[in-house]
């Protein structure tokens, strides 16, 4: 049962600025990675099959398809250790959950795009948090070169700064 | 002076980050001031200790006999008594009607360091062997009919009774339960809250005893 004692202490760590995300949408996800000292933003690129939880537990599973195998992540979208997340098209679905992506492979793995439907305008910006003393922000700097990594993507999230 | 121990209540469980991003879930504890409700002496009791109370409450949900106790110092009506032993030495200047702040410099609660919980369990009702002293079940097919069931429970004609205290089926949860080395993980003294890193023995609104 959530109070609104637990809302009350949650709100502290919740982000601001996650975007809305539904179901089929194709998310860019910017994950923290510690390597000894250093921290860098990796991204990850994925079809949302599941959005579960609330409040701190909030979770999405997000579906790629990485040289011919599956991968599912799940991120708490809250957690410092998700840098950013950034809607890259909006996907028109009917189930909440999209487990029968996994039974599919090629041209059924497709999902219809939205018509109609708008793109957060601005993209995550991660300094706007409400919750401060984040160590987000130290691994801003190191963006550009982790968006090197997939050249497929505009270097997007260097802008965002 | 520290005082050695305090009253809470639970408030619930959730999740949230630590420094360095990992999720921490942690039980919501809820610290009101106590009051120092009477003092017991060697001469008087046999012992030393402190008793405390925790909570306002109403007149009717105290008894005459409750009540009388605390009006006898023309104290609050207070929801929840407890004691704590205490040498008379190390109360110093405390007396009937003074308050301990939870939150205090010199507080057992302190970020980072480790306490000790007790409270009351779920009471679960009765429960069988499987679920209650987690006895293992007998197969559930290929015409077993032993699915949950304790079995044998001790020797024949010699000793000719069962052992006293045979785990048995019964009454499960509802008693006493204390969890020791619970990190505190933060304390916001404005809210009168503290999140404890772990879980808590005890239903959301029990209240809860906390030693160093």
């Amino acid at each position: 049962m959530v109070t609104d004692i637990i809302k009350d202490i949650e709100q502290e760590y919740l982000k601001s600025d996650i975007p809305e995300l539904s179901p089929g949408d194709t998310v860019k996800v910017g994950v923290l990675i510690r390597e000894g000292k250093k921290e860098r933003v990796q991204n990850y690129e994925g079809v949302v099959i599941r959005i579960a939880g609330h409040g701190t537990s909030k979770t999405v599973t997000v579906r790629r398809v990485f040289q011919g195998v599956g991968v599912e992540r799940i991120f708490l979208l809250h957690s410092p250790k998700v840098a950013s997340i950034k809607v890259l098209r909006r996907g028109d679905v009917r189930q909440a959950r999209l487990y029968y992506m996994r039974g599919r492979s090629g041209k059924a793995a497709r999902i219809r795009e939205k018509v109609g439907a708008t793109l957060p305008t601005e993209p995550s910006k991660k300094k706007k948090g409400t919750q401060a003393q984040k160590p987000e922000a130290p691994a801003e700097p190191k963006v550009p070169s982790a968006s090197t990594e997939t050249p497929s993507e505009q270097p997007a999230e260097a802008t965002n700064e | 002076m520290s005082f050695p121990g305090l009253i809470g209540k639970k408030r619930g469980m959730t999740q949230v980050f630590s420094e360095d991003g990992d999720a921490i879930p942690v039980t919501i504890v809820e610290l009101l001031p106590l009051t120092v409700t009477q003092l017991k002496n060697e001469q008087n009791e046999g012992y030393s200790a402190i008793q405390v109370g925790y909570q306002d409450a109403k007149a009717k949900h105290l008894t005459q006999g409750q009540q009388g106790h605390l009006n006898k110092n023309s104290l609050p009506l207070l929801r929840r008594l407890k004691e704590f032993r205490l040498e008379e030495s190390a109360a110093g200047a405390l007396k009937a009607g003074d308050t301990i702040d939870p939150f205090a410099e010199d507080s057992i609660l302190k970020a980072g360091e480790k306490i000790t919980v007790t409270g009351c369990s779920i009471g679960k009702g009765t429960q069988g062997g499987t679920k209650r002293w987690g006895f293992s079940r007998g197969p559930m097919s290929h015409g077993s009919k032993s699915h949950r069931i304790p079995g044998s429970i001790g020797p024949g004609t010699t000793p000719g009774r069962v052992y006293k205290g045979k785990k048995m089926a019964g009454r499960m949860g509802n008693r006493k339960v204390t969890v020791k080395g619970l990190k505190i993980f933060r304390l916001l003294p404005e809210k009168n809250m503290a999140l404890i890193q772990g879980a808590i023995p005890g239903v959301e609104g029990g209240f809860i005893t906390l030693k160093k």
